[in-house]
């Protein structure tokens, strides 16, 4: 297979564009599909320091690494998680990512915040494991960033991520969800910081490539919690449905972000306050990160 | 050619020539959910691989909590 560029052996084959790359005009499409997301919603101004969540895997360093070659200012964030070996590991690869680029990496521990690490809160709140540690990681992000002086977060979520949660959310009709979902969410609170998505645009395939013709060094091991998980289970119909008609992931997600978002905009405002117990930006009286620390705490002590 | 598998890391044998498609087919896996890498580079579904070769073929997935990894 050729690239459609230059002609020379392809390293990657593209179904949805039609298209094969080589490993240099790979990178080249790859870094112009991030830019293009960032200047389409406006993601950063150029005197922003961004503050990048990275969790050691593909998506997240890949990220960081485009961000750096393309001479953005920007800081890491680690969330240790407490998943045994999986977050020692994934931890020292930012650390080594971090240390290679002489970037700052910012490192919160789940535990110190919730009370207890992931394992520990998903056997006394009997919660799925992946709900109170995408609830946890989302308000960390936040906190921490309120708290270094960023106003804006980047994750690594692509394609494929992005993809699976539109038809999660579709399935069961979750219209808030929809709502919420977009590359770029503005900050609507002076405690709300401005959270994207640079990847949307890449699926979960380019990234890893991009990841291993860059040499970065991720965690190929997937999270010991995420087996089973709804969102794996949503991916894998998606690539079935990839496989027999390339584009279909794209088409739904780029569909939906161009034609039927709007559809979903709320008419009126929700009314954000303060929680009363941390401060943090809720739509309660408590914020459910408080709720959840709060459960973990009494059950922990019981 | 000896075919390195993770998520659980097992290793398999296969016998002969064929392409990395026809491959990942009698494996049971969709292209475009793994990399297939021979010698450190990155290897697309028309390859020839068999003999000596030793193939990784390692998945891209990542999901969970909040996805974004």
């Amino acid at each position: 297979m050729k690239c459609r560029k230059c002609g020379g052996t392809a390293a990657l084959e593209l179904r949805r564009h039609n298209a094969a790359f080589c490993s240099p005009h790979f990178i080249e499409f790859f870094r112009k599909q991030v830019t293009e997301a960032i200047h389409r919603h406006r993601m950063f101004a150029p005197d922003e320091t961004i503050m990048v969540a990275v969790s050691g895997g593909k998506d997240s360093l890949a990220l960081w690494d485009v961000l750096i070659e393309e001479g953005y200012r920007t800081a890491g964030l680690y969330l240790d998680l407490g998943i045994f070996d999986y977050s020692k590991e994934s931890r020292e690869k930012c650390e080594a990512f971090a240390t290679s680029r002489g970037q700052t990496l910012h490192v919160e521990r789940v535990a110190e915040a919730v009370g207890a690490p992931i394992p520990t809160v998903q056997q006394v709140t009997r919660r799925p494991t992946c709900s109170a540690c995408g609830l946890s990681k989302r308000y960390l992000m936040n906190r921490a960033a309120l708290q270094h002086g960023y106003v804006v977060v980047a994750t690594g979520h692509n394609l494929d991520d992005e993809a699976a949660t539109l038809f999660g959310s579709v399935m069961h009709w979750q219209t808030d969800a929809l709502t919420r979902q977009s590359p770029a969410l503005a900050s609507t609170h002076p405690k709300l910081v401005r959270r994207v998505k640079p990847l949307y645009r890449l699926s979960e395939l380019e990234t890893a490539a991009y990841a291993f013709l860059r040499g970065i060094d991720y965690i190929v091991e997937e999270c010991p919690f995420a087996k089973g998980a709804t969102s794996i289970a949503h991916k894998q119909v998606l690539d079935r449905l990839e496989e027999t008609s390339p584009g279909s992931k794209h088409n739904f997600l780029f569909g939906f972000l161009e034609r039927a978002r709007p559809a979903f905009e709320r008419t009126e405002d929700v009314e954000l306050r303060e929680c009363t117990s941390c401060g943090q930006v809720t739509t309660g009286a408590v914020c459910a990160f408080c709720k959840l620390a709060d459960l973990v705490k009494r059950r922990t002590a019981s | 050619m000896k075919v390195i598998l993770r998520n659980p890391r097992r290793e398999v044998d296969v016998e002969g020539k064929r392409r990395v498609k026809e491959l990942l087919s009698e494996l049971g896996i969709l292209p475009s959910t793994v990399l297939v890498i021979r010698d450190n580079e990155l290897l697309t579904g028309d390859a020839m691989v068999g003999g000596d070769d030793v193939l990784e073929v390692r998945p891209v997935m990542s999901g969970g909590g909040g996805g974004g990894a």
